[in-house]
């Protein structure tokens, strides 16, 4: 019975990239994303971060 | 610098909370309304348009939509404005979004209870509702942008961050669920099918609650937690890592609605890890806004604005921590169905998007009429009345949805089932009217300040569009300058940051839809799956009407006590006719997956009439309607053919011959049925009574209805289950 639910992706071409280039997706996404974070500088936090309290 | 003066629209905003407060109320009346039907299941007895399946999704729409909606045009129209300190670029613009928008609320509230309904939870609206919804989103959208193009402060705060990737995606999400072809004015089918439609279905639903319900409230968040507070928000930085990472991860998690379903087991698996992951941009979002209370916790103390605000957090926090738990798959087998998944929602609804309302609505109102709120003392009541309404609610669904998983799951020694269904009813009829009390109180709160904003209305001025000035914003390069990073120059493009949020979400949607789509011949095909006749499809459309799938589901998980209570589980082979698919969210009752063929003809047709007369605790209202209605098989014909252009082989002989073919199935039921002499007495007398005027039994819509309910699973039950017991 589980031929049912089984074997719904092996006839596509080239899957085994998928989940390697998901990986890639994923990890290069937060790479860039904490790199920016911690590189940015503390003055200009603190003025956009004052933006609601500026009126 | 010369400064400007400008004017910022109030107007829009106290509409928009006057709106907010007004469907808050409706939405949730109907909810305690639906809450006492489970009390009583004959509340609003014989009236078709006050059945428990038609007003659900009413609660939900109303709830959603209209209350929380309402609020977020309300906090995003104020905030907006003076985070750009520029007025909204287009009066018309707001007036075409706060009319049109409560002109969609009418149009809910006609149709749903009348029965127009496309069955997918929370898209339920039909096509000319869909495209105005479209409109009147882009009008909001449009708005938006053009005022972030005219501001008068470079850089965007990261609250319209969130309000930009809130509107992108929402609107992805309503244009792709909502494809359908439509029969009717009235009436469309889902362009996709069974598995497919699951699918894509759970994307739009499970990122209606993370785009309308979570990401524009956050951005709410981020902009009236620091005012009340009156301090800058704790980790800026932990904000943007908050943003990217949430919009990122939130849209891949829909799968985990359609766990141990027949959904491919690798977009079940896809959509639970992502799930995991959310965990840690909810919490730090969570923590982000609580620590921004850091040294003004005595505040809290005295200001009920901060008290729901930081109940209104805890609620976001408890919600995302269990939404991740749910999505694993060994907590799920447990929880899905059950009244634990009510629990869940009203945690988020009440608590996050309520409280964060009504602490944006106290704060709102007294700032706009320019007076102080009439009273603190009744706005700390409501604080209490709400917080221990939530309670309320919640903790009996808690334990009430432990007890039907419990219940469902116990098997004696000999290897049978301990209880039937109603059974598990029997035993959580009391946290059901615990759960009715919860809302009740619940709404007394509301209320409440419903009668403090008045009041605070009335003692202040008029609503005038508040006086600003700042200097226009000089222009500088488009380009990066030197020494600015790509996310300050991003922050500077309102344009590429959205387009680059766009992306983001649709990364997710695309991994896990497209294969699903694509591989639609990997659907295995069961040979002996056929389309239904034009009896069961009328009969269907009937089902889908009464909303039968907001209590019965049609999923049976391949578990041991579901396949020994409702026979073979289901196959993604045995929906590819499904337009749209009925698998359901909830079993308020049993799963209906395989019920054709288990009970008899006049058994539907005496529990659609009265269903306290064969089971005497069942909670299943009555619909005495079907019975007595005529059918209408005017459009079956076209019906046919919008199932053809979605690829149902129909051949044109079988549509030609639609009438024909349902005649004589009708006929064979409608005999079946007179067979039995109440029946045929009954309706004996009924012909005496009506005269030219009666409506033979064949022609009523219970015929199909029945001929839909007797089909249901039976294409591969007869092979494979002849050795299961009912």
């Amino acid at each position: 019975m589980l031929k049912f639910i089984k074997h719904h992706m092996e006839t596509i071409d080239g899957i085994e990239i998928y989940p390697i280039i998901s990986l890639l997706i994923f990890f290069g996404f937060f790479i860039a994303l904490f790199w920016w974070v911690i590189k940015s500088k503390k003055t200009y936090i603190d003025k956009v971060s004052q933006l609601p309290l500026d009126h | 610098m010369e400064l400007q003066q400008f004017y910022y629209d109030n107007k829009i905003v106290k509409n928009f909370i006057y709106a907010t407060i007004l469907w808050g109320l409706v939405g949730m009346s109907v909810g305690l309304l639906l809450a006492l039907m489970f009390i009583f299941p004959n509340l609003t007895d014989g009236i078709s348009w006050l059945s428990f399946g038609r007003l659900r999704p009413l609660h939900t729409n109303a709830v959603i939509f209209a209350f929380v909606g309402n609020a977020i045009f309300a906090g995003v129209y104020y905030s907006l404005q003076r985070l750009l300190k520029a007025r909204m670029a287009s009066d018309f613009l707001s007036k075409f979004n706060f009319w049109g928008w409560q002109a969609i609320i009418v149009a809910a509230a006609i149709t749903l209870p009348l029965g127009y309904t496309s069955s997918k939870e929370y898209a339920e609206l039909e096509w000319p509702i869909d495209i105005a919804i479209a409109l009147v989103w882009l009008a909001f959208g449009a708005n938006m942008i053009w005022t972030i193009l005219k501001r008068r402060e470079r850089h965007l705060y990261v609250a319209i961050w969130f309000y930009l990737g809130t509107f992108v995606t929402v609107t992805v999400l309503h244009v792709f669920n909502s494809l359908e072809l439509p029969v009717s004015f009235l009436k469309s089918y889902s362009v996709y099918a069974g598995v497919q439609d699951a699918l894509v279905q759970w994307w739009y639903g499970h990122n209606a609650v993370a785009f309308f319900l979570t990401t524009p409230f956050l951005g709410l968040m981020y902009y009236f937690v620091p005012k009340a507070a009156d301090r800058p928000v704790y980790s800026y930085k932990l904000s943007i890592v908050h943003f990217w990472s949430l919009i990122f991860i939130y849209i891949w998690a829909g799968p985990h609605h359609l766990l141990y379903t027949a959904l491919p087991d690798w977009a079940q698996n896809l959509g639970v890890a992502f799930s995991i992951m959310l965990l840690a941009p909810s919490w730090g979002g969570m923590i982000n806004g609580l620590l921004t209370l850091r040294g003004a916790w005595d505040k809290v103390r005295v200001d009920p604005v901060l008290k729901f605000m930081v109940v209104a957090i805890t609620g976001y926090g408890m919600a995302t921590f269990e939404g991740p738990m749910l999505s694993l798959k060994n907590v799920n087998a447990i929880a899905h169905f059950t009244d634990w998944i009510i629990a869940h929602v009203h945690v988020g609804a009440l608590a996050w998007n309520g409280f964060l309302a009504f602490g944006m609505i106290y704060w709102l109102v007294p700032r706009m009429f320019k007076t102080t709120l009439y009273s603190t003392k009744l706005a700390n009541t409501h604080f209490w009345l709400g917080t221990l309404g939530i309670i309320l609610y919640a903790l009996p669904m808690y334990v009430a949805g432990f007890v039907q998983a419990e219940m469902w799951k116990q098997f004696a020694p000999e290897g049978t089932l301990v209880y039937t269904f109603v059974d598990t009813l029997v035993e959580i009829m009391p946290m059901y009217w615990m759960r009715a009390i919860g809302g009740s109180i619940y709404i007394l709160g509301a209320i409440v300040m419903l009668v403090n904003m008045v009041k605070t209305v009335k003692s202040g001025s008029d609503v005038t569009d508040e006086l600003a000035e700042a200097p226009a914003l000089q222009k500088i390069s488009k380009g990066r300058l030197r020494g600015e990073t790509f996310h300050v120059w991003l922050e500077r493009k309102p344009v590429q940051l959205s387009i680059l949020a766009t992306i983001a979400i649709l990364i997710g949607g695309v991994i896990q839809i497209v294969p699903t789509i694509m591989v639609d011949s990997n659907i295995p095909t069961i040979s002996s799956v056929k389309p239904y006749t034009p009896l069961e499809l009328e009969g269907r459309d009937i089902y889908i009407r009464e909303s039968c799938v907001s209590c019965h589901s049609q999923m049976i998980r391949p578990f041991r006590s579901e396949v020994e209570r409702y026979g073979e589980y289901s196959k993604a082979g045995e929906f590819v006719y499904d337009h749209p698919f009925l698998w359901g969210s909830k079993r308020t009752g049993p799963d209906l997956h395989r019920e054709g063929g288990k009970k008899s003809n006049v058994w539907h047709f005496n529990h659609m009439y009265d269903p306290q007369a064969i089971e005497e605790k069942s909670i299943m209202p009555r619909y005495p309607w079907l019975i007595s209605d005529k059918q209408d098989y005017s459009q079956t014909r076209s019906k046919m053919e919008a199932m053809v252009t979605l690829g149902v082989p129909y051949t044109d002989e079988e549509i030609e011959n639609s009438e024909m073919s349902i005649n004589k199935q009708a006929t064979a039921i409608a005999e079946d049925l007179l067979a039995n002499d109440d029946i045929k007495t009954s309706f004996a007398e009924e012909q005496a009574e009506y005269g030219n005027n009666f409506v033979p039994l064949k022609d009523r819509e219970i015929i199909s209805l029945i001929a839909y309910l007797q089909r249901l699973g039976t294409d591969i039950k007869v092979k494979e289950t002849a050795q299961i017991k009912n």
